[in-house]
């Protein structure tokens, strides 16, 4: 892994600026100094990095607009993650635009790499607020090399989550790990060498850290 | 399960810090990197930063203190002050900040509230609601709107004006007594109540709190989401720590891993 590059995708989305600085700081603390974290509009950086990383912040439909106002870009993913079989992290709106379709405001084709709605989150005690916003602990689904080591469960460490929308994959073993909110809502997702966290790892502090260093060093 | 967020609140004055932060050995106290940073470190849930700078033209500076402190801090922002524009939201987005607070805005032209969650999403949108009780002794209670730090009364009804900005898309609402902030008796604990039973949106307690009964009352009774505190913790009267073994105590569920 030295001297390996992460492509974070720049289609104009959120605060990708943050989301950077995390990715350096966990690959600093993971002793993987010679990673190379760069935040890029450019498909053919994109096409050519070790690892990719697509953020998201805001409205489906807008972040999928954005994205597909970037030349080449949808291309450069898929080449990066299907035909190369890179690590591919999606984060938040990024997660869910891995799925067939998303349902906020207007119906949207997504990318549909991971098969599922994104629909709203419908607690099943109505005095539960939405957007579901804020720290909650991850239940694990099923075992993955990106939570190794990380303390889960009821007692283990917190995450952030901020969103209204949440996406249901057609596939339930695609489903890596739910929180408990009225209801199971999907955390993380992943099938083969995609991933995707409905919670912000650059936000989420230790278990962040920890969990983005996990990806940098992921070998699916 | 989803805990209740403790959200220390800075005021930003041409990209400083004022109404000084006087805990702990801060090289610069008014520097806003170097507080968040210290809540931060303290377990702080979620920070925010108030701009109370008087001219639009200053707004650089407190872009660079976002953005240092987006760099600085791996937990989440909101900022709120003086945005009138859908470039506005977008600007400060960019430099960091993940949510961004809307006050005066909201009250001129509900529909920017709209355009925002729109463009953004629900989950970035913080509508700021500063009211002050205008109901007598023995009326239902009641509060109206204020405006420009509680200066300029609106004529709206603070319920109704939190049904319609959730309406409109505002993802949480931060409501502020006017009556209470500053006073350290307690947050307007029925103002936070009736407007967080109105809406299906998280509510921020904010204004009042003068000890740590006062976090617990907020959640309890005001049935917020989340607390929001200054002085308690600026002036080193309390830590986040502390109120937030103080609130798990008395049976809240509180993040205590950070």
């Amino acid at each position: 892994m030295n001297g390996q590059t992460v492509a974070i995708i720049d289609y104009g989305s959120g605060n990708l600026h943050s989301a950077a600085k995390a990715f350096e700081r966990a690959a600093r603390e993971a002793g993987l100094d010679s990673t190379r974290i760069l935040l890029t509009d450019d498909a053919d950086v994109v096409a050519n990095a070790d690892r990719v990383v697509l953020p998201g912040v805001g409205a489906y439909a807008d972040c999928r607009r954005g994205l597909d106002a970037v030349s080449g870009m949808v291309e450069a993913m898929a080449h990066t993650a299907h035909s190369r079989s890179r690590p591919f992290l999606g984060i938040c709106v990024g997660m869910q635009l891995l799925a067939t379709r998303g349902l906020e405001y207007a119906a949207t084709p997504g990318l549909d790499w991971i098969a599922g709605d994104v629909g709203p989150i419908v607690p099943s005690n109505p005095a539960l607020k939405v957007p579901h916003m804020g720290w909650n602990t991850l239940d694990v689904d099923r075992d993955h090399a990106l939570l190794a080591d990380i303390p889960l469960g009821p007692d283990g460490l917190h995450a952030y989550f901020v969103h209204s929308f949440a996406l249901t994959p057609r596939d339930p073993a695609d489903r890596v790990a739910h929180s408990d909110y009225g209801g199971p809502v999907t955390a993380m997702v992943a099938r083969n060498n995609i991933a995707g966290t409905q919670f912000h790892p650059e936000k989420s502090q230790r278990l962040g850290l920890a969990f983005i260093a996990n990806f940098l060093r992921w070998r699916p | 399960m989803l805990k209740t967020r403790i959200i220390p609140c800075l005021d930003v004055k041409d990209g400083r810090v004022v109404k000084g932060v006087q805990f702990m050995a801060l090289r610069d106290a008014g520097d806003p990197v170097e507080a968040a940073k210290a809540y931060d470190a303290a377990g702080a849930d979620e920070l925010c930063f108030l701009d109370i700078t008087a001219s639009h033209e200053d707004r650089g500076t407190l872009l660079d203190a976002v953005s240092r402190t987006a760099e600085a801090c791996f937990m989440p922002l909101t900022v709120g002050g003086g945005i009138r524009t859908v470039a506005d939201i977008r600007t400060l987005l960019l430099a960091g900040a993940d949510k961004v607070s809307i006050n005066t805005a909201a009250v001129n032209d509900p529909d920017f509230v709209a355009r925002g969650a729109e463009k953004f999403g629900s989950q970035c949108i913080v509508v700021a609601i500063d009211a002050k009780r205008t109901s007598g002794p023995g009326e239902p209670a009641a509060w109206q709107i204020f405006t420009h730090g509680g200066r300029n009364p609106t004529g709206l009804d603070a319920i109704a004006f939190a049904r319609m900005v959730t309406a409109r898309g505002a993802g949480e609402l931060l409501v502020t007594s006017m009556d209470r902030d500053g006073m350290r008796s307690g947050y307007d604990i029925a103002l936070t109540r009736a407007i967080s039973d109105a809406v299906s949106v998280p509510v921020i307690a904010s204004g009042g709190v003068g000890g740590l009964d006062d976090l617990v009352a907020g959640v309890r009774d005001g049935r917020a989401s989340a607390v929001l505190a200054a002085s308690i913790f600026h002036f080193g009267q309390h830590t986040v720590a502390e109120a937030k073994a103080h609130m798990a105590a008395a049976g809240l569920a509180m993040r205590l891993d950070a």
